[in-house]
């Protein structure tokens, strides 16, 4: 789950982390109100979950309320790359002297964790790495031993900081760790830390991930999560434990497996290319060792989604059993009784396929249709999506 | 011969008491595997009736390796205590431990990962998240089906559970030397090239099958591992094609950023290296049965 940035500042500052104060505000009055108590100078910031926010105009400097109420109603409402935004942060200006990058982060290739610092802040991350590399210091993070003062001051030294800076740099890093370690992040970026014209180190904007897989041990993280614009679908898929994703297309996806439903995804893609251009509507795993409810839960998700024009379900039975899928098909359909109008495909293979296939065959519900292969079953629900 | 199980496998099962674990030691047992028993310390020295024989619970992995000789492990413990029950098994040093966990913290991961290797590597970790390793008609540790396909010539590597039994099933006239799911987390313990590297030295194996799936760059660098070390003929599929940047796709590795980490790429990449690449899993099987016919 990747954070808005004024979650990002919250937490820095529970953390220890300096960060200058920020009030998020969700109108253009509020905006005004906000810089009326900051005072000053302010920045308005758009408050998405994507990068390039300044380039596209979701960033604006206003030196009086007024301009800040003027800045925010050009900022709510904008769309950022599919992102519209919906509330913004007003935070304190500051007077940079100079703008670093630190970031720790998950390192899959080395199954480690790895730190980047350089003096070259303020650009993407993407683009300092492929203009200057060699002013980005990469220095490994032991998991088990984590950055420590001296890791601290290893880093702060590799990112070719002035010396001078050591002592209040250092620190900063160390908590960033923290709350890296603490909060079971896979990415803590700070892009700008700056240095104020007062010889301040402040981290003026943040980016934070953090491991679904750890919210159990997070109790905070679930308010995290409810700040965030979800899809409605995707908030009922989640409430009924399901793995769904919402993506912009006509055929109704399930499938158990993540690797087998990706692969359904590309399956009816290449299908759908045969069929006026039909795209897959949705990626839906229910998992492996799914019972007829989760597959009924799983059904009505997808057939609540009025861009669904066929669904396709997908299925291999390893520890799964056809024959509990098929009565989950079967038990779903009996519910939602008339309301049910979309066609099903459905290929079934593996654990108890006969006994599937034979529970489908014998309630011969009008909806739908039994296909052999993941090919063919794919092609079909691509051109019923297309009829 | 066959990789990392065989007939000579000895298997206990870490959380053998929970309900995946008992669920699961009956279907290896069932499939002829040797599981001689499991680990709880709460009830250590009580035995657990498992598909008609009784088996014996002990207080750790150590107790389990002395008494019974056992020398792989399947960790079944929820995400909580993961962590815990592989330091456990790494500091047995127990020569293989599957972890099919599935939601397992990544920085714990990273912890075990990196206390295996200060370790010294004795032990191999498979997954975690991943459904194991069969060897038919050998062995079976884990939770892939042992009726989809019997012994053959096919070493199949994968990412994902559910692909790994449909390729085994697209293939099922063949037949498998080993199929080892590596699973799909960001960190694994035994990757795609340690697969490849293993194939490439068993007799048994005359040709591989890789599956891999968009996120990171662990195909690329298998790539590169074939291009220089593996001379046996090796096809792939990669899922994802159609992915969309930014969405995890179920698995917690699984997520395309910015250019890195496409379908695409891992295509060329693997192309490059003199791979054959098929578009969906049964265009990748009869890709494979070309090769197999060829041989």
């Amino acid at each position: 789950m990747d954070l808005f940035e004024y979650q990002a500042r919250d937490l820095f500052e529970s953390y220890g982390v300096p960060v200058l104060p920020g009030i998020i505000a969700d109108t253009p009055e509020e905006v005004r109100a906000a810089a009326e108590r900051l005072g000053g100078t302010v920045v308005v910031k758009a408050q998405v979950k994507t990068g390039g926010r300044g380039k596209a105009g979701g960033v604006k400097v206003a030196h009086s309320p007024e301009e800040a109420f003027a800045a925010a109603q050009q900022i709510l409402g904008l769309d950022i790359k599919g992102h519209v935004v919906r509330r913004v942060m007003v935070a304190a200006g500051a007077r940079i002297a100079r703008e670093f990058y630190f970031s720790v982060l998950l390192d899959r290739a080395n199954r480690t964790f790895l730190s980047l610092a350089s003096v070259e802040g303020g650009m993407e991350i993407e683009q300092l790495a492929e203009e200057k590399p060699e002013a980005l210091a990469r220095v490994e993070v032991d998991p088990l031993t984590g950055i420590d003062a001296a890791k601290a001051a290893a880093i702060v030294t590799a990112g070719g900081f002035p010396e001078e800076l050591l002592e209040k740099v250092a620190p900063v890093i160390e908590r960033l760790w923290w709350v890296f370690r603490d909060e079971d992040a896979t990415l803590v970026e700070v892009n700008p830390l700056v240095l104020t014209e007062t010889g301040e180190i402040i981290a003026l904007d943040g980016k934070i991930t953090l491991d679904d897989n750890a919210s159990f041990r997070h109790e905070n993280h679930s308010a995290l999560a409810e700040a965030g614009d979800v899809d409605p679908l995707e908030a009922k898929a989640k409430a009924s434990h399901l793995n769904y994703v919402k993506l912009d297309g006509e055929v109704g996806i399930i499938g158990n497996g993540a690797g087998l439903v990706m692969s359904t995804l590309d399956v009816v893609s290449y299908a759908g290319e045969r069929h006026g251009g039909v795209k897959p509507a949705n990626f839906l795993d229910i998992g492996g060792g799914a019972s007829a409810q989760v597959m009924a839960a799983g059904l009505d998700v997808i057939l609540g989604d009025p861009q669904v024009k066929s669904v396709f379900v997908n299925v291999f039975g390893g520890i799964t059993a056809c024959d509990e899928v098929a009565k989950g098909i079967v038990g779903a359909l009996g519910t939602l009784g008339d309301s049910a109008t979309k066609p099903l495909v459905v290929r079934l293979d593996g654990n108890n396929v006969d006994e599937g296939r034979r529970i489908l065959a014998e309630a011969a519900h009008p909806l739908v249709t039994v296909v052999d292969t993941m090919d063919a079953a794919a092609d079909k629900a691509a051109e019923l999506a297309n009829a | 011969m066959s990789i990392f199980l065989d007939e000579n496998s000895v298997i206990i099962v870490q959380g053998l008491t929970g309900s995946e674990g008992t669920k699961h030691a009956t279907r290896m047992l069932a499939s002829g595997a040797t599981v001689v028993g499991g680990t709880n310390p709460r009830k250590a020295g009580q035995t657990v009736e498992i598909g008609g024989r009784q088996l014996p619970i002990f207080a750790t992995v150590q107790e389990a390796m002395a008494a019974t000789g056992a020398n792989v492990s399947v960790i079944f413990v929820p995400p909580a205590f993961a962590k815990d029950a592989v330091d456990e098994a790494v500091d047995a040093e127990i020569p293989l431990a599957i972890v099919i966990t599935e939601g397992i913290p990544v920085h714990d991961s990273a912890e075990f990962w990196a206390r295996a290797k200060a370790k010294g590597g004795r032990t191999r970790i498979i997954g975690p998240n991943c459904p194991g390793i069969i060897s038919p008609s050998r062995s079976n540790a884990g939770i892939i089906p042992a009726t989809i396909t019997g012994p053959g010539p096919i070493g199949l590597v994968s990412k994902s559970g559910t692909l790994t039994y449909q390729m085994m099933f697209e293939l099922r006239d063949v037949g498998i030397s080993t199929a080892v799911g590596i699973g799909g987390d960001p960190i694994i313990g035994t990757t795609h090239i340690d697969a490849l590297a293993a194939f490439q030295e068993d007799p048994e194996t005359k040709a591989i099958v890789m599956i891999g799936e968009i996120g990171g760059d662990a195909e690329e660098r298998a790539a590169e591992f074939i291009k220089a070390n593996v001379t046996k003929p090796v096809v792939a599929y990669v899922a994802g094609f159609t992915a969309p940047e930014g969405k995890t796709m179920g698995h917690a590795g699984a997520i395309v950023s910015g250019s890195s980490g496409t379908a695409q790429a891992k295509k060329e990449a693997l192309e490059a290296a003199g791979v054959r690449v098929g578009k969906t899993p049964s265009e990748t099987a009869a890709l494979m049965r070309e090769v197999v016919q060829g041989l």
